[in-house]
Formats: structure tokens, sequence, C-alpha cells
């Protein structure tokens, strides 16, 4: 049912020829410029390192408050999941679910499959239910939005500056590492690497 | 000559692109267990119902407020634009211009350019397929952007509520501004930028 040495343009749906691109290299689409594939050096070692401080930076962004604010003698603080729980208490519940899940959930969803992935692979070993994991890890990946989250930090302090006096938080810092490795684990991700090792008839 | 997947008979996985031998009824990727489609299915009709739909939610979720702000005992009701214009009175252009290309610009324009390819196939255009691949893949890149508005409503509601001092909820805006977001991501998600391509074959396959 395959045929080996062609590739098909996901955004075109030109046909190449497949051929050896150098590690760090790109192969592109002739007509639309898309890649097709692009070979990554080290990607199983690399991607897991990522994944791992990956997930210890999202524990602490999670637990600690990430910003502090003061008026007077009144302080208070937020973590991650204080929002949500307001904008749930406001009756907001949609928009609750919707923040709950580009901000918390979708990041950690993500991060447990590339380590579910990527540990038995690095020992010569595919787990059970890869292709599944891995899709799922594709179908979220663009709904995860720490980055966005960081902007609007940045964004609400700056409203905030004038009324009181802003503290960040440990969680901050752990916030803007998290967002780097996140970014990362894209960079170093293989995913031919990882479809590859899927075996069916 | 070159040739596509289609001309050959053949379908490229969605997911894992692996490339497999077309056959009648839907079949499943072998590798990946994704359906196979030639063409996302429906693709033209159902772009077209969620762009719809956005424009409709677009409107209330400018008009409507998306924050009311009590301080001292007086209440304030923000939409999007009056918190750009509050940035532009205040004197911070760059984050009153982060707001606005995120909340205003990024959404319209990402309406725009889909309606503009919608039309361009549904008139067979062959015009400039390269540029208008692109546009596909600028708007599939900007377009989580316009979240910013709401993580900056979860941090503010979330960091003022101090009683009678000051305390900001979130407005009904804030709930469609939502849907605006999710719902074009969805019709970018479902639009089948091969579409472009497609015209220009039928076209050479006419004339050969």
């Amino acid at each position: 049912m395959k045929t080996t040495s062609l590739v098909a343009c996901h955004e075109c749906d030109l046909l190449h020829q497949q051929m050896d691109v150098p590690i760090g290299g790109v192969a592109r689409c002739a007509r639309c410029g898309s890649s097709l594939y692009r070979p990554k050096r080290d990607s199983l070692n690399r991607t897991f390192a990522l994944t791992v401080s990956g997930i210890i930076f999202y524990v602490i962004a999670n637990i600690y408050p990430f910003l502090g604010f003061r008026i007077g003698s009144q302080i208070r603080e937020t973590t991650l999941a204080t929002g949500i729980y307001e904008l749930y208490l406001q009756q907001m519940s949609i928009i609750a679910t919707l923040v709950f899940l580009t901000v918390i959930m979708v990041p950690a969803v993500n991060l447990l499959c590339l380590l579910y992935i990527l540990i038995p692979l690095k020992a010569k070993r595919v787990p059970p239910h890869l292709a599944k994991v891995f899709r799922l890890y594709l179908l979220l990946k663009p709904w995860g939005m720490m980055e966005i989250f960081m902007l609007g930090i940045l964004v609400a302090a700056i409203k905030l500056v004038k009324m009181a006096t802003i503290i960040p938080g440990v969680a901050l810092f752990a916030f803007m590492a998290l967002i780097f490795v996140l970014a990362a684990t894209s960079v170093t991700l293989d995913r031919h690497l990882i479809w590859d090792q899927i075996k069916w008839q | 000559m070159a040739m596509t997947a289609r001309q050959r008979g053949m379908l490229s996985c969605q997911r894992c692109h692996l490339l497999c031998r077309q056959a009648p009824g839907a079949i499943a990727c072998p590798r990946c267990g994704s359906l196979l489609h030639s063409r996302k299915p429906n693709s033209i009709a159902r772009t077209w119902a969620l762009v719809v739909a956005a424009l409709i939610l677009y409107i209330p979720a400018n008009i409507l407020p998306i924050t009311h702000t009590a301080a001292l005992g007086s209440v304030q009701s923000d939409t999007i634009m009056s918190g750009v214009i509050y940035f532009i009175q205040s004197g911070s252009w760059p984050i009153a211009l982060i707001i606005f290309i995120a909340s205003v610009f990024v959404p319209l324009l990402k309406l725009v350019i889909l309606i503009s390819l919608l039309l361009s196939i549904q008139c067979r255009s062959q015009k400039r397929p390269l540029d208008r691949t692109r546009l596909y893949r600028l708007i599939e890149t900007i377009g989580r952007w316009s979240m910013l508005d709401i993580f900056v409503v979860t941090i503010l509601v979330a960091l003022v509520h101090l009683g009678s001092l000051a305390d900001i909820t979130a407005g009904p805006g804030a709930l469609y501004f939502g849907a605006v977001v999710v719902v074009t991501m969805f019709a970018a998600e479902t639009f089948d930028a091969r579409l472009i391509w497609d015209t220009l074959e039928e076209c050479n396959d006419r004339s050969d």
C-alpha cells in the first residue's frame, strides 16, 4: 500500500522523490516551499532533556504565585489557577474552561505525551499506542497557549502599575523558562523519526 | 512531469504524511490510524459556515464590555476598543498597539483572508497560488495570538479583587471574543490549502 520513495507536499499535494537530507537541513516543496521533512540532530535525547526540564518548570509555574499586587497594606498574590477559579465564580465558566484548557491542560498533556513516547524510544522499545499518543500530541499542539498568556501577564502588569505595586513571583521566571523549553521541544522533535518507529503491514 | 498525489491516485495522510494508494470507500492510514482523505471533506462549505459564525460573533465581541471595574464606589465598563484608547491616552503606545493588533486587527485580517481565499477557489482563480498559500500560512500562525485579551482579563480578575477598594469582573464581551478566536482557529484548520492548487492542475489537464 505504501510507495516508499515518494512523498506528497501536504500543502499543495505535489509529489516529490524522497532524497537524503543532511542533518539540520530541510527538504522543501519545489512548488509552494512548505517543508516536507527536516531531520534533526540527536532528536530523541535533546527532546527528552527538554521535556524533563519542561515538566519541572511546569510544576513550579503552577504551584507558586506569578504576580503579586499591593495597594496600601493589602497584598494579593495570584497563581495560574486563581484567575480561572475567579472567572468560574463569576458565571464565566466557558471562558474559565477555555483558559484552563489552553494554559494548564494542553501544556501538561503535551509534556506527558512526549515523556510517554520518548522514554521507551530511548531504550529502543516502541511504547503501546504510540500512534494514538503522538496524534493526540499533534492535535493539541496549536491549543497550548503559554507564550500568549505570558504576553497577557505583561499587558496586565502595565495596566495595573499605576494603581498599585506589582511584585513578580517565582512562577513568573519558571513561566519564562517553560516557554523557551516548549518552543525548543518543537524545534528538536523530528516527527518523521517518531512515525518511522511504527511497524505496520 | 510533476504530478500531484491525487493525479497519481494516491492519498497523503494529513497527520503522519504517509503516502497510500487510493481505494474505494473510507480507509484509515495503516500507520497512524487517521481517516484518509484526498482533500479535507467539505472544506469550502465548512470553512464558510465557521467564517460566517465568526463574523456574527465578532460584533458582540467588540460592542459588549469585556471588563467591569469597580473602584471606590464607581463602576466602569470597558470594551476592547476602550481598553486600547485607555492605553493611548495614558501614553503606553506599544501596549495599545499590541492589544489593537492581537484583538481587533488579527481576527478581522484572518476573516478577510479566509473569505478571499474561499472566493478565489470558488471563482477558479489561477492567479498567484504561491502568495495565496503564504497568506494561509500567515493566518494559521498568527490566529492564536488573539487569545491575548482573554488572558489579560483572567489575570486582572484574579489580581484586582480587593472588595470595595477595587474589583474587576469579566463582562459578556469576553465570552463572544473567546468564541471568535476558537471559531476562527477551527476555520483555518478546516480550510484545505491544496484546493488553491487544484484549479491549476484541472486547467493543465484540459489543455493536455
